[in-house]
């Protein structure tokens, strides 16, 4: 009894109307050849060929690059354990501040976790930097891995495993040769999310960022701050454009393996 | 115990300290510091606070540096009222955007839930898809449009509904567009997913006994989906508070939130045993929805998710 | 005739030695001691939530007993995992692996052997002709019937040769018409292969079709272990005999004993039926009474004694081959019968509302005490 009411359609294209009209008005205006919002001067792609001469630009790109990837495998293997942990072993002791360590940083703001991390690199008298930053972002994040890996094991039919335990396989490798290619969808959506998140992040990483990590999040602002400028509108689109590629083929894999969705309304989910 | 059970314990313990410690050592010690920072004192030094443990002037050099603790920046944050006025403004732009994330969210979350199957995943795609551009970028592109020769200011200048561009932006409306805007998806995915969870016959037999639409949904659909509308107000309420980037890109310097204000202690006074008691008192202002967002999460857990 | 248990030389197979399993407050099985011998078809049978599940999970080393050992020919097998004894399982719900194809997922267990690749590609194939799933082997299990994958699942338990197979539940997911085929299939491979098979099942037909011995449980604990016949006719208990098909059961008082039975003195009248030894005069007993046992007749039976009462059929199930008569006694007691339709037309067919006479002999009762 799906009736499409034109109340429900409405809402539903005027939200999504909402959320997309900003970022179709970047993209727009990234091709536009005037600098000023007010005047549209043509289609060009200048703002474009002056990114790629931008030496700090790409750096920070890289940069970022580099770290979101770090991070986002460091955060899903501490994720799935966390999350096998949660869903696996009952009650044990000290679960109560497990989970709580493990949820915590869904909400906390991220001012106060920025701020905690920087203070302990200082007095274990780190130097603050690529690692730092690393760190800091895997520890964020490896609760968003969590929630979307814990989702797919709650609907994880054990007698999978038991069955393979009862065929002579050992627990290890029943773990590696029948659940794991089975949550591996959970994973990968739980590594995009982390990755995307790393990428992203400005606050916890002006915290902890050091000199020669400047990450793309923290230059666009700097740069922000001082008024619209249309090469981040030039940055912007391409972060854009990767992310709607890896989006839409992340969504075509999950089309082909069935675990996508679930992993995805595992996001929903928290 | 069996060999069996020993084994299996050693295995199931290492797959929980691994994660146990990462985050004890990165989450939970570093909230000590916090702690300890905000009851120290300014320094022009590096680091900027004293005392600094010095492990190497052993355990009564430890003492010594207890003993030079105190409440003053706690006391500062009580006299000065600029901190307090932060405080409740950050409360209260919090629950205001969280109303309205509930007004504008819930419509969307039904009209995704009610949309036919086929659609389903194309509909929950295009809505999570903004939420992984990132959000800086998001925010920067209202300052596209909200700028005083932006294009909302253009728009209603062509359409003659003003005749001076009004400024949107530094104001609270713009903060509220702005935070009602990147927040949208974490209000709408805990709805959906409740409504969609939600078993469809209840309704059919809701109207074969003699309840209109609009009373099924008042009394059926929506005491159902509130589990989804508490997640989804926790998971926006509780960040919000300690907000930085919307309000500092979007907001008026008069009166910051507490993030800001964080912020500003932080890098701009580089007072931070100040910034550390801002955070703490922060976070227990925060403590009671986060222990009832913990719950709520455990309790799905519990319930099978 | 091949009856080990009766054999009191014979060595048990499996043997479970004072067994108890717990799941919080709730007891799942309790102190049950069980052998099966080698070559058995044995039934768990009972309702569900008796334990009986529990019971194989336990031999299958997936729950560990609180209480107890289990021994497999005599060694003891309670502390040895799942994966290293030689028992498969069959799952009721077959739990066949999604990410692999039929060939993967009957090959997963001798894999486990790291057997040489032509060796399990060979008894893989072999496998698959024996279940009739040739042709199937690189389908993976979405896009098979029930049917196809109880197969699978079949094989895939079969093919590691077990010492014991344990079946949970194999045919219920399966309708009517594929249920008695399989049921006979299955009989045939475990005679033809020799192995041990273990079925629990809540279906008391299917338990008495395909097992050789039936341990009935509830609430954790064995009622009784028979073959189908002694459980059918001669039941330990009232519990039991109302479990396993129809009967009917009349309270009374036992007035003697003798050779040529039990008389009893009931509602229903005198009523002489075969007893335990351990019944005396003055003892509160149930006489129980299969309904195919009772003869229904307009007429009275021409000496009116023990084993016969009047009463008024108050309503008839026609089942084909069977009919079923409920009828009230002149005391209130309603009687079941069943009679085989025999012949195609009856001269005086026994209506609703009919006055009857229900006969049948000494030894068709038994006497009950509990």
């Amino acid at each position: 009894m799906r009736r499409a009411s034109w109340f429900n359609i409405g809402s539903l294209a005027l939200g999504l109307a909402f959320l997309y009209l900003p970022i179709v008005i970047l993209v727009i205006y990234s091709f536009n050849a005037s600098r000023l919002v007010t005047v549209w001067g043509g289609w060009s792609i200048r703002w474009y060929s002056e990114l790629i001469d931008d030496r700090a630009m790409l750096e920070s790109a890289w940069v970022t690059l580099r770290i979101a990837f770090l991070s986002a495998s460091a955060a899903t293997v501490l994720g799935t354990l966390a999350a096998l942990a949660l869903v696996r072993f009952g009650r044990f002791r000290g679960r109560v501040l497990f989970s709580g360590m493990i949820y915590a940083p869904l909400v906390m703001p991220e001012v106060i976790t920025g701020l905690a991390l920087l203070l302990l690199f200082v007095a274990i008298d780190i130097d603050r930097g690529f690692w730092t930053i690393a760190i800091a972002h895997t520890t964020l994040i490896t609760c968003f891995v969590t929630v979307v890996v814990q989702s797919r094991l709650l609907t994880f039919d054990t007698t999978l495993e038991e069955a393979a335990m009862n065929l002579g396989c050992p627990p290890v490798k029943t773990f590696l040769t029948v659940t794991l290619p089975l949550i591996a969808p959970a994973l990968v959506s739980g590594w995009m999310l982390a990755f995307t998140l790393s990428l992203d992040d400005l606050v916890v990483a002006s915290f902890t960022t050091g000199p020669g990590a400047t990450t793309l999040p923290i230059r666009i602002y700097s740069e922000v701050r001082l008024g619209v400028k249309p090469e981040i509108n030039a940055v912007c689109t391409i972060l854009i454009a990767l992310v709607a590629i890896g989006i839409a083929s992340a969504s075509l894999l999950a089309k082909f393996h069935h675990g996508g969705r679930g992993a995805m309304a595992g996001l929903a989910g928290r | 115990m069996s060999k069996l059970e020993a084994q299996r314990s050693w295995g199931e313990r290492l797959i929980l300290l691994v994660p146990y410690l990462w985050l004890a050592a990165f989450f939970l010690v570093p909230f000590l510091i916090v702690l300890k920072i905000s009851l120290s004192h300014t320094a022009v030094a590096q680091p900027p606070y004293t005392p600094v443990f010095d492990v190497a002037a052993g355990w009564s050099g430890v003492i010594r540096a207890l003993s030079t603790l105190s409440l003053e920046n706690y006391a500062l944050l009580g006299s000065d009222s600029l901190y307090l006025a932060s405080y409740i403004k950050s409360l209260e732009i919090a629950a205001g955007s969280t109303l309205l994330l509930l007004l504008i969210g819930f419509p969307i979350a039904y009209g995704m839930a009610r949309a036919p199957r086929r659609w389903q995943p194309v509909v929950f795609v295009l809505v999570v898809l903004p939420f992984w551009t990132s959000f800086l970028i998001r925010i920067y592109a209202w300052i596209n449009i909200l700028q005083r020769d932006g294009l909302l200011n253009q728009l209603l200048l062509a359409l003659r509904i003003v005749d001076e561009p009004p400024a949107w932006l530094s104001t609270d409306t713009a903060v509220y567009i702005g935070i009602v805007y990147s927040y949208l998806p974490f209000m709408v995915l805990p709805i959906y997913a409740t409504l969609e969870k939600m078993d469809e016959t209840l309704l059919e037999a809701a109207a074969d006994l003699g309840c209109p639409n609009w009373k099924a949904f008042w009394l059926v659909t929506l005491p159902l989906s509130r589990p989804g509308m508490v997640a989804g107000a926790l998971l926006c309420f509780i960040p919000i508070v300690g907000e930085f980037v919307i309000p500092d890109l979007l907001g008026s310097s008069q009166t910051m939130m507490i993030g800001q204000t964080l912020w500003a202690e932080f890098f701009a006074n580089r007072d931070w045993p100040v910034a550390s008691a801002v955070a703490v008192v922060l976070l227990c202002l925060l403590v009671v929805p986060i222990v009832i967002y913990e719950q709520v999460q455990t309790r799905d857990l519990a319930r099978g998710g | 005739m091949f009856a080990p248990w009766a054999d009191p030389a014979a060595r048990p197979l499996v043997r479970f030695d004072g067994v108890s399993k717990r799941f919080g407050t709730a007891t799942a099985v309790e102190r049950v001691s069980l052998d099966i011998f080698s070559g058995e078809f044995f039934a768990l049978l009972g309702p569900s939530g008796c334990g009986k599940t529990t019971l194989l999970r336990l031999l299958a080393g997936l729950e560990m007993p609180d209480d107890g050992r289990i021994l497999l020919d005599g060694a003891e097998l309670t502390t040895v995992p799942p994966y290293r004894r030689p028992i498969n399982l069959m799952f009721q719900s077959y739990a066949l692996f999604p990410h692999l194809t039929v060939e993967g997922n009957v090959a997963f267990g001798l894999k486990q052997e790291a057997l040489p690749k032509a060796e399990i590609a060979s008894r893989v194939d072999e496998m698959l002709a024996l279940v009739r799933l040739e042709g199937f082997a690189k389908r993976k299990p979405q896009h098979l019937s029930g049917g196809q994958r109880q197969r699978v699942a079949l094989a895939r338990s079969l093919i590691k040769r077990p010492r014991v197979l344990l079946l949970d539940e194999p045919l219920a997911a399966l309708d009517k018409k594929l249920r008695s085929e399989t049921q006979f299939e299955l009989m045939q491979l475990q005679e033809s292969l020799g192995l041990t098979f273990v079925i629990v099942t809540h279906d008391q037909q299917e338990a008495m079709t395909v097992a050789g011995r039936i341990a009935v449980m509830d609430h954790g604990r064995l009622v009784q272990v028979a073959t189908p016949q002694e459980i059918y006719e001669r039941p330990t208990s009232r519990w039991v005999a109302d479990f396993i098909g129809e009967i009917n059961l009349i309270e009374g008082s036992v007035i003697e004993m003798g050779r040529s039975g039990t008389v009893v003195a009931s509602a229903a009248g005198r009523l002489r039926a075969l007893s335990p030894a351990d019944v005396k005069a003055g003892d509160v007993v149930w006489v129980a009474l299969r309904p195919e046992k009772v003869r229904i007749a307009h007429e009275p039976p021409p000496v009116e004694g023990e084993n016969c009462v009047a009463g008024q059929v108050a309503d008839i199930g026609y089942l084909g081959d069977l009919s079923i008569y409920k009828v009230r006694l002149d005391n209130g007691i309603i009687m079941k019968t069943a009679v085989a339709n025999v012949t195609r037309l009856v001269e005086r067919p026994i209506n609703w509302d009919d006055r009857v006479w229900l006969t049948w002999s000494s030894e068709a009762a038994m006497v009950l005490t509990r």
